[in-house]
């Protein structure tokens, strides 16, 4: 067990191996403000590129008309859907998204026209003289319209992006206590700070193109760019532009096509960057939900049953909603042994916003849902809330509800316990400071007034992507006169993994020099940044790739010893014949004038589809977490502070324990937002809320303390032994939080974000 | 776009030329001094990326026109007092304590626990807070910030 207080006052070693906080190699320019951003890049002859969008839900567009803005000096090029040589649609599951708008506007916000222009108040006034016919249409904006089959199609797929059953166990099995409920999850928006931001270089001639971009995923940017551009993939290069967050955020295609589009029209260098405002409406969000669950129970607390009916609503495009569908419903029972299930889950189409990945990627709806239901069952059977999921807590070798046995270490009791072990804050204080209670410098909060609340939340989620998808990760090591040097297209959007990549190659390689390639498409693919994969799918790799030219190392330096190569291994920076350990010789002198490289693909096992029931091995591999909160309430002005959080998070093995308490601490804060202050409000598909003045982000005030446990029991599957953890930390955070809340007011709140009418007395 | 004015940044006279006078502060030290380090996030200061300092007090470059600090000392991230031999030791801490991922926020940042050290050499935790407020980060949940903070204000002291 490593508590976070062990991780700050862990002796630096300085060696930078595996399990060291070593330091980030691009904190220095961070901290500088010298590392370049996708928005800090610029080309000599650059044009500036900004989009027209829609200011209807759902219309139809009778007329464009771009002369008026040929006309304004400074302006490149003009483009609409008439420009776009290849495909008309783009999007990361099905191909529904179109790169320009041509005879309708499914939401609000769609692209209909580009600009480039030499600066971007030309690009403004350039967008402004567009004229734009709409005749506007019925606006669908109800998920369960779109279910009931109430609204014609507002898109040739339909209005159903998927519906999938589970059906396990015993449908009709009861139990003799139940509790039910419906929950409402809002939509949160991942509000990276860097805002997205490109620099497209044309190729002499238009034959092809570089694209210097801020994503989470180079290689499938690539093949979705390339189809519209009408290029052949190998004529499409990109490199990674510094990444300012994703959270998600940037899975989908935003500003990508329009600006390689631009570019190659003018056939001069175009950057685009989104405002904030355009940021809003130009990327994907965490789904809205709408879930209703029945748990069926013994008297004792013992889980019979499940049922649900979870209702996502995706907006206009498919992006990724039917595999967030999937997580959402192959997750409802928590991480709580549950041998019957009846589970039914719509992701539908209207002309809200369109809605994708966003970190915990459909488990954080579903997490709600039960962790709710998990209090709501202790209440009913006279348990303590710790109590009753203790006695439900998942085993490895538990069967889920999918069919799937649970592979992975499950050390999901081990989690709840830890965190209930770490100590409770103090009891806030008659005289305590303003500041430290909830109102914070608005001083409109009574200390009298104030009641405290604790609560739990649980959580299960997958790790890597399912479905049968094959997302394998590409790495590249070189070794020369004792500098290692790596190669793979892994998006580092700030998690860290540029860390740990040296970290296992010092550690396997025995060196302390480890340089890094620019992360681009000269290699293969490392999938994406997401579904917290990186550290075992990019790090299985990059741990692949060194032990290939470890085996190598061995070889040359054992043909000098004429001893077997098997005999050999890496002790701090030497080749050591174990057998004479005497016989020893430094890496770096081993390398003097030979070059070893080797490239490695690293594939997780396969999963399996599910069938009409919902079974099926669909997932690679599971992390766990136990949250617990504790919170001050003004119940009469509706306000909160979240004092504390506690947490044990299910890590395999701690790579880099500071940076896996920077995850869980960011996490924390995300899932806090979603639990009290972040909500993107829409009314008929419109967002109210599209700036950083009304959509509410947790401040330095708003973030609590955070004590952390590393819960550390490698995973046997694991490459290195080591979990994701990018998503545990935002997940049961939020149920814990509202549960904390509900336990200070007395009163049942079904939704989130809490907002001061719904715990106001 | 044909204004010709000049600016006092980092201690050096910068010239702005074929300038639209609307342009903010932020976009002329990015797009035409060639600094970057001043970062925009929200055009309404509401995030405090692009915080710089005029006349030694924070502000948001992006709500300030550039043409408006015409004889003002301006001080970026890239120009703070120590950064010119390496780092200062706020930004030591940050990159010591693990305060940086992504990295966007990180300059603003640095440049308002300049302007807190320099104010407040000893903060409480919430004086901390508080002073920092304005400046939004996504993804450490602001916990090694802190320490990073406490870091650098021991150092300090220490100095």
């Amino acid at each position: 067990m490593t508590s976070a207080v062990d991780v700050v006052n862990r002796p630096r070693t300085g060696r930078n191996r595996i399990g060291d906080s070593a330091l980030r190699p691009d904190g220095i320019p961070k901290v500088q403000g010298r590392f370049a951003f996708s928005s800090d890049l610029w080309a000599d002859g650059m044009l500036w590129g900004m989009a027209l969008r829609s200011p209807h839900a759902h219309a139809r567009i009778r007329r464009i008309d771009v002369a008026a803005a040929w006309r304004i000096p400074g302006v490149e090029v003009v483009l609409t859907a008439d420009d776009v040589p290849g495909m008309a649609t783009y999007g990361l599951i099905s191909q529904d998204q179109p790169v320009f708008a041509r005879d309708v506007v499914r939401y609000v916000g769609e692209p209909v026209a580009a600009v480039a222009a030499d600066h971007p108040e030309t690009c403004r006034r350039a967008l402004a003289a567009i004229v734009v016919e709409y005749e506007p249409l019925p606006v669908l904006s109800d998920p369960e319209v779109a279910i009931g089959g109430g609204h014609p199609p507002i898109h040739p797929d339909g209005n159903v992006l998927r519906h999938q059953r589970i059906v396990h166990g015993d449908p009709e099995a009861t139990g003799v206590v139940t509790v039910e409920g419906t929950y409402e999850i809002g939509m949160q928006d991942q509000a990276f700070l860097g805002l997205e931001a490109a620099l497209a270089l044309p190729d002499p001639g238009g034959a092809g193109i570089e694209l210097y971009i801020a994503t989470q995923w180079l290689h499938e940017d690539r093949k979705q760019i390339a189809a519209c551009l009408g290029l052949p993939e190998e004529k499409v290069r990109l490199v990674l532009g510094g990444v300012g967050g994703a959270f998600g955020g940037r899975e989908d295609i935003s500003l990508q096509v329009h600006t390689c589009l631009l570019a190659l029209r003018t056939g001069r260098p175009v950057k685009m960057q989104y405002s904030r405002e355009e940021s809003f409406v130009g990327h994907v969000h965490r789904h809205p939900a709408q879930i209703w669950m029945r748990h069926h129970a013994d008297a004792d607390g013992t889980i019979v049953k499940i049922e649900t009916r979870m209702v996502f609503d995706g907006g206009a495009y498919a992006s990724t909603s039917s595999a967030v569908l999937v997580n959402a419903i192959t997750h409802a029972q928590g991480p709580y042994r549950c041998p019957n299930a009846v589970v039914d889950g719509w992701a539908v189409r209207t002309n809200n916003p369109p809605c994708g990945a966003m970190r915990g990627f459909g488990v954080v709806q579903a997490c709600f849902a039960h962790e709710r239901q998990m209090d709501k069952l202790a209440a009913a059977v006279g348990l303590d809330p710790v109590e009753l999921r203790l006695r439900n807590a998942m085993r490895t070798g538990d069967l889920l509800i999918t069919g799937q046995p649970l592979e992975s270490v499950a050390p999901v009791e081990r989690c709840i316990r830890e965190t209930a072990a770490i100590p409770l804050p103090p009891a806030l204080a008659d005289d305590c400071d303003v500041m430290a209670i909830p109102g914070g410098a608005g001083r409109t909060a009574d200390r009298t007034h104030i009641r405290r609340g604790v609560g739990w939340g649980v959580s299960i989620k997958n790790i890597m992507y399912s479905e049968g998808f094959d997302d394998y990760s590409t790495a590249r090591c070189r070794l020369a006169d004792g500098v290692a040097t790596l190669h793979f297209a892994t998006a580092e959007v700030g998690q860290g993994f540029v860390t740990i990549a040296g970290q296992i190659a010092r550690t396997i390689l025995g060196v302390d020099d480890v340089l890094l390639e620019p992360m681009d498409t000269r290699i293969g693919s490392a999938g994406s940044t997401s579904a917290s994969r990186q550290t075992w799918m990019s790090g299985g790799a990059v741990d692949a790739a060194c032990r290939k030219v470890r085996e190598r190392l061995f070889e040359h330096v054992a043909a000098g010893w004429h001893v077997d190569p098997v005999r050999l291994a890496i002790v701090d920076d030497a080749v050591v014949d174990t057998v004479e350990p005497s016989r020893r010789i430094g890496v770096a002198e081993a390398t003097v004038g030979v070059t070893f490289e080797e490239t490695v693909e690293y594939h997780h096992r396969p999963t399996e589809d599910l069938d009409e029931n919902g079974q099926g091995r669909c997932h690679v591999a599971f992390a766990f977490v136990a949250h617990r909160a504790v919170v001050d309430v003004d119940p009469e002005l509706g306000l909160v502070k979240v004092v504390q959080v506690a947490t044990a998070q299910d890590v395999g093995v701690a790579l880099n324990p500071l940076s896996v308490l920077g995850q869980i601490e960011g996490g924390i804060a995300q899932g806090l937002g979603l639990a009290v202050m972040e909500e993107l409000v829409i009314t008929d598909g419109r967002i109210r809320n599209a700036s950083f003045t009304d959509y509410l982000l947790p401040t330095f005030l708003d973030a609590p303390v955070v004590d952390a446990v590393f819960v550390e029991e490698p995973d046997p599957q694991a490459p290195l032994g080591a979990k994701g953890v990018g998503e545990p930390p935002c997940i049961s955070v939020t149920p814990a939080i509202v549960n904390a809340i509900v336990d200070a007011v007395g009163r049942s709140i079904d939704r989130t974000p809490v907002r001061p009418p719904d715990l106001c007395l | 776009m044909n204004e010709q004015y000049v600016l006092r940044v980092n201690g050096s006279e910068r010239s702005v030329t074929d300038a639209w006078l609307g342009e903010s502060l932020l976009y002329v030290l990015r797009e035409r001094l060639g600094l970057p380090g001043a970062k925009g996030a929200c055009e309404q200061g509401e995030c405090g990326s692009c915080s710089v300092l005029l006349d030694g007090v924070l502000v948001c470059s992006c709500l300030v026109l550039a043409a408006s600090a015409i004889g003002a000392d301006i001080t970026t991230v890239e120009g703070l007092p120590g950064a010119e031999a390496g780092l200062t030791t706020v930004q030591q801490a940050f990159v010591d304590e693990g305060a940086v991922q992504c990295g966007f926020c990180t300059p603003g940042l640095i440049v308002a626990v300049h302007d807190l050290l320099e104010r407040n050499p000893s903060p409480t935790e919430l004086e901390v807070r508080e002073a920092l407020s304005g400046n939004l980060c996504r993804c450490t949940g602001y916990g090694r910030i802190l320490a990073a903070v406490e870091t650098a204000a021991r150092a300090g002291v220490q100095a």
